[in-house]
């Protein structure tokens, strides 16, 4: 995306074209605008493809890797408090059982949602937040 | 013993510092590269900045690129409300991509394959959102384990879920790079300790050593990609973790 910002780059788009223009007849702030503007959408853009292409992006050993951490995690930590609470309130082996498989569905979730499956929690407000973004 | 895929992560202590109030607070050899990734990286960034021009030259535009890189990763996260933890995201990303990077070196230590370096990286991460969710939005920050439209029956079930979700992340978060790291190097030496054993063999096993030694070239560029690519995706992470402090509404 490094070269995008290059205004004096050959060829390119008609937006690019159009900047140059701008720029000729007004001073550098307002191409500057120009520029900010075009790169605002095309950032947008980006951002849009990048986000669908998020799941399958990387080589399968990176997602293995990924996806394998995220469901451990969710179990050890299930396991984790399950053993803090019997050992705390000495309910033997209740706790245990109750919060190993609460982990196990944690894990499950977790990994349903790194792999875009589920829809994640926070991904309504991220995209609510993007015209925020571009006016700056 | 130099056939011992694992010998390359012991920890030897360079300057023993022993017994202060109880702890062992010795400089040991992860200490030492930790310093040096901070030294090596503080110094690239303020050399190559250092005279800066309009045009940038190939040094400073791998600065550029780097802040570039970090800068729209936040912003496509975390929107422009995000950008406050610009630099916490660039010193996590520098941080663990110099280290890994380190780690390629021969002889040397690769600091982000202890799980206790991953470990208190991740935590510094969720220690940063619960502080400032809890700072910026006080009790409403709960909300974030509740999700919208689940029946009234179910929300203490799904809460419980939803927390252990999120107690999970600095483990996932600390021992997918942990693991990433310490698997690709003990691949990486089991191959190159088969080219020795083999080459010890005489005439066939220099014929047969031939194999592996393609394997390790290959996994030596693997290994280039994965110090990048796990950069990357603690640093996505990490981003996207703070959103849901700045946005913990649902």
């Amino acid at each position: 995306m490094a070269h995008d910002k290059s205004p004096d780059l050959p060829g390119g788009n008609a937006q690019d074209n159009e900047d140059r223009e701008a720029g000729e007849v007004g001073d550098l702030e307002t191409r500057r605008k120009a520029l900010d503007t075009a790169l605002a959408s095309r950032t947008a853009a980006d951002a849009k493809g990048r986000r669908d292409s998020r799941t399958s992006g990387g080589s399968g050993y990176a997602n293995a890797l990924r996806l394998s951490s995220e469901f451990i995690a969710g179990i050890l930590v299930g396991a984790g408090i399950g053993y803090l609470i019997d050992r705390l309130a000495g309910t033997a082996p209740w706790g245990m059982i109750v919060f190993l498989l609460l982990g196990f569905v944690a894990g499950v979730l977790n990994v349903l949602r790194s792999a875009g499956l589920v829809a994640d929690p926070e991904q309504s407000t991220r995209s609510g937040d993007k015209p925020g973004s571009n006016q700056e | 013993m130099a056939n011992d895929p694992i010998h390359q992560f012991q920890i030897s202590k360079i300057i023993p510092i022993e017994n202060v109030g109880g702890l062992d607070l010795s400089f040991t050899n992860v200490s030492l590269f930790m310093v040096v990734t901070v030294a090596v990286t503080s110094a690239f960034l303020y050399l190559t900045t250092a005279n800066r021009g309009l045009v940038p030259g190939r040094l400073q535009s791998m600065s550029e690129m780097a802040y570039e890189f970090v800068a729209s990763m936040l912003r496509d996260a975390a929107g422009t409300q995000g950008m406050r933890f610009f630099p916490l995201v660039f010193s996590l990303f520098m941080f663990v991509l110099i280290a890994n990077l380190f780690g390629m070196f021969p002889y040397f230590f690769t600091v982000t394959s202890s799980i206790i370096v991953t470990f208190a990286l991740a935590m510094l991460v969720i220690g940063t959102v619960v502080v400032y969710g809890f700072m910026k939005h006080g009790l409403k920050f709960l909300g974030l384990f509740v999700p919208e439209g689940v029946p009234g029956l179910l929300v203490p079930l799904v809460v419980m879920i939803e927390i252990i979700s999120f107690l999970s992340r600095p483990i996932s978060l600390s021992v997918r790079l942990f693991a990433n790291m310490l698997a690709g190097h003990i691949t990486l030496k089991v191959f190159a300790g088969f080219v020795t054993s083999l080459t010890a063999m005489g005439a066939l096993g220099i014929g047969g050593a031939i194999l592996p030694l393609a394997m390790t070239v290959a996994l030596t560029g693997l290994e280039f990609l994965v110090a990048f690519l796990q950069a990357y995706v603690f640093a996505v992470l990490t981003c996207m973790y703070l959103n849901d402090a700045l946005h913990p509404s649902h």
